[in-house]
């Protein structure tokens, strides 16, 4: 069996900006990622993105992951890197089984990083499972990664930041998006991605969600309805919109599979999307030299993940004794660039759901 | 209101503009109502007309005095919410950012549209443009009477 | 349907690629899944649930939720989102059958 000093488990956001400051500390890494290509979800991202420059704001996120992926190449000597790879265990003994190319293989690993990010959560209404209703991160794969349209005509539901971008995205692409459904009475996304839509004619419809879906192999319409403040039906709203196409954009939760399996220590913390492992301050998790970042240990923004990514590096590649030469300036830099992330308004659940995971971690 | 609907009242968009007297050259109106964790704006401008400070969460404040007019701000933002606005006799003259296609063409009349989404008036093209900066925006300059000053938004479809 | 023109993505024409859906010959393009494919070709019914046979299609389109699984090439439960398109591939929506992989 093959062994290795540094496996980092996801070649996203989070786990290419680990490997770039693991490798620049002196580490050698092995990148692991399922996909075709590098970058994780980073690769269908066409708009510019927020934050400040240090995550790349104002550069379109396929272009990020191309910084990201191309940063890496300096450091090839030490680098190597597995794609279509997919890890399916993680034991307590440091063995990772890895699913490649139709056969299995095992490796071990001095230090790991799980960087796995996130899925997209399902919603319950009738017959939810039809063809034709689709993640809105699936309709962002397809639309952006392989230039095929989900339908002609779609309903969103979700008004989050990925429910109203892809909507947007969908406008982009030549799709019409009659409705985006929002449950709670208010817009969950930035406003700036709702302004984008309205003023394009796509109505937003707060309290109100899908109840039924139709079609016979596949979506033809669906039944909408209101909600009362108590999330209830609202008998008598019900209202067909025929589609062929609906995206669910009611949120992500962690992928934290592997880390369970492994039996580290997790905790559910709703505000961050569901269950993460417990973190010690340098992004350890229970099982000594196995760290964690990006969205396995939180929902947030693509640019938080960058970050942490980078922070998880430095401080695994410190407990591994490989200090990075700046690491005093990254690490004050780095903490403060999170903090900045997540200190506005927007960062009100992250903040609470931090908190709560932290006062879990250390008692 | 804008967290429920998607789009700011009358009264709002109006605190966003300067003095009508101020719109005699270009001047960026950022219609940004929401703290989000976001600078660019600030950081492109040439001339440090946009400060938004060390909290990047800040809501953009502009010095219509310093601003020049160059359009930066409009293809740094993410949100596509900064336009130009200039008065020219009685038309306001707009440059706003256009992400689909078709991209219209100077010369042509498309419907003019404000931020509910319906149409409005008739906005002529004046000018579109795409530069290695502007990253795949178009700046797409467009003019429209006078009297649709706080109510136009974008561009429609062509007439 | 493909995206022919779009303001910030390019796609150009890519080479086709030849596979069969239960046997029916259809055509997908380089840098195509089997998914995508299918879906360009109109073929959103990729399978039958188990117990109930309720039609099945993708739903995540990156790997996660495995709604998309079909026998390729005579292996079962091949995550057709994942599965880059190849040249002669055969790819059958329905089975019974469970292949051992490795």
């Amino acid at each position: 069996m093959d062994k290795f000093d540094l496996v980092i488990i996801g070649g996203g956001p989070a786990g290419l900006s680990a490997a770039r400051i693991a490798l620049e500390a002196g580490l050698s890494v092995t990148l692991i990622d399922r996909s075709i290509s590098l970058g994780g979800q980073l690769i269908k991202q066409t708009h510019k993105f927020f934050g400040s420059k240090a995550q790349y704001a104002k550069t379109r996120g396929i272009d990020i992951a191309n910084i990201l992926i191309n940063d890496l190449d300096e450091y090839k000597d030490r680098l190597h890197i597995l794609k279509e790879a997919t890890v399916v265990a993680l034991y307590k003994d440091y063995v990772i089984t890895v699913y490649q190319f139709n056969k299995y293989f095992k490796i071990q690993a001095k230090s790991i990083i799980v960087a796995t990010g996130a899925s997209e959560k399902v919603l319950a209404f009738e017959n939810n499972d039809l063809p034709g209703i689709y993640g809105a991160g699936a309709v962002q794969t397809l639309m952006n990664l392989y230039g095929v349209l989900p339908g002609k005509e779609v309903v969103m539901v979700g008004s989050g930041n990925i429910g109203l971008i892809v909507s947007y995205q969908m406008i982009q692409a030549g799709v019409k998006v009659k409705a985006l459904l929002e449950a709670s009475d208010h817009i969950g996304g930035y406003l700036v991605h709702a302004s984008k839509l309205v003023r394009l004619g796509v109505p937003i419809l707060t309290r109100t969600t899908v109840k039924k879906a139709y079609g016979k192999n596949k979506l033809e319409k669906i039944q909408t309805v209101e909600l009362d403040e108590q999330w209830n039906y609202i008998e008598g709203t019900e209202t067909e919109i025929s589609c062929d196409a609906l995206c669910i954009s009611v949120g992500l939760t962690p992928l934290h599979q592997l880390l369970s399996m492994a039996e580290i220590d997790m905790i559910y913390v709703n505000e961050l999307g569901g269950l993460i492992p417990k973190l010690k301050k340098n992004y350890e998790t229970s099982m000594p030299r196995v760290f964690a970042c990006g969205d396995v240990t939180g929902i947030e923004e693509a640019s938080s993940a960058m970050v942490e990514g980078k922070l998880a590096g430095l401080l695994a590649s410190k407990s591994l004794g490989f200090i990075h030469p700046e690491f005093e300036l990254l690490e004050k830099n780095l903490v403060e660039q999170l903090n900045n992330l997540r200190q506005g308004p927007c960062g009100v659940k992250i903040r609470l759901g931090l908190e709560k995971a932290e006062v879990n971690s250390h008692d | 209101m804008i967290k429920v609907n998607g789009y700011p009242t009358k009264e709002q968009v109006k605190t966003k503009f300067p003095k009508i007297e101020k719109l005699v050259k270009p001047i960026a109106i950022i219609e940004c109502y929401q703290e989000i964790p976001c600078n660019p704006c600030s950081t492109s401008c040439p001339v440090n007309a946009i400060t938004i400070g060390e909290d990047i969460n800040k809501i953009p404040k502009i010095d219509y005095d310093l601003c020049i007019g160059c359009g930066s701000c409009v293809y740094s933002c993410p949100g596509l919410c900064i336009m130009l606005v200039s008065i020219k006799e009685d038309l306001a003259i707009f440059q706003i950012p256009y992400e689909l296609l078709p991209v219209p063409l100077t010369g042509e009349i498309w419907s003019g549209i404000d931020r509910s989404g319906h149409q409005i008036c008739e906005a002529n093209i004046l000018k579109t443009l795409k530069n290695k900066q502007s990253d795949r925006t178009v700046i797409v300059t467009v003019s429209v009477p006078k009297e649709f000053l706080y109510d136009f938004s974008t561009v429609g479809c062509k007439l | 349907m493909r995206i022919e023109k779009h303001p910030i993505l390019s796609f150009e024409k890519k080479p086709e690629i030849h596979f069969t859906f239960n046997g029916k010959q259809l055509i997908g393009y380089l840098g195509d899944t089997i998914a995508s494919a299918l879906h360009d070709n109109g073929i959103m019914h990729y399978s039958n649930s188990i117990l109930e046979e309720r039609p099945r299609g993708f739903y995540c389109a990156i790997g996660n939720c495995g709604s998309c699984s079909m026998t390729v090439n005579g292996v079962s439960n091949v995550k057709t989102c994942m599965t880059e398109l190849v040249e002669g591939m055969e790819v059958v929506s329905d089975t019974d059958e469970v292949t051992i992989h490795g």
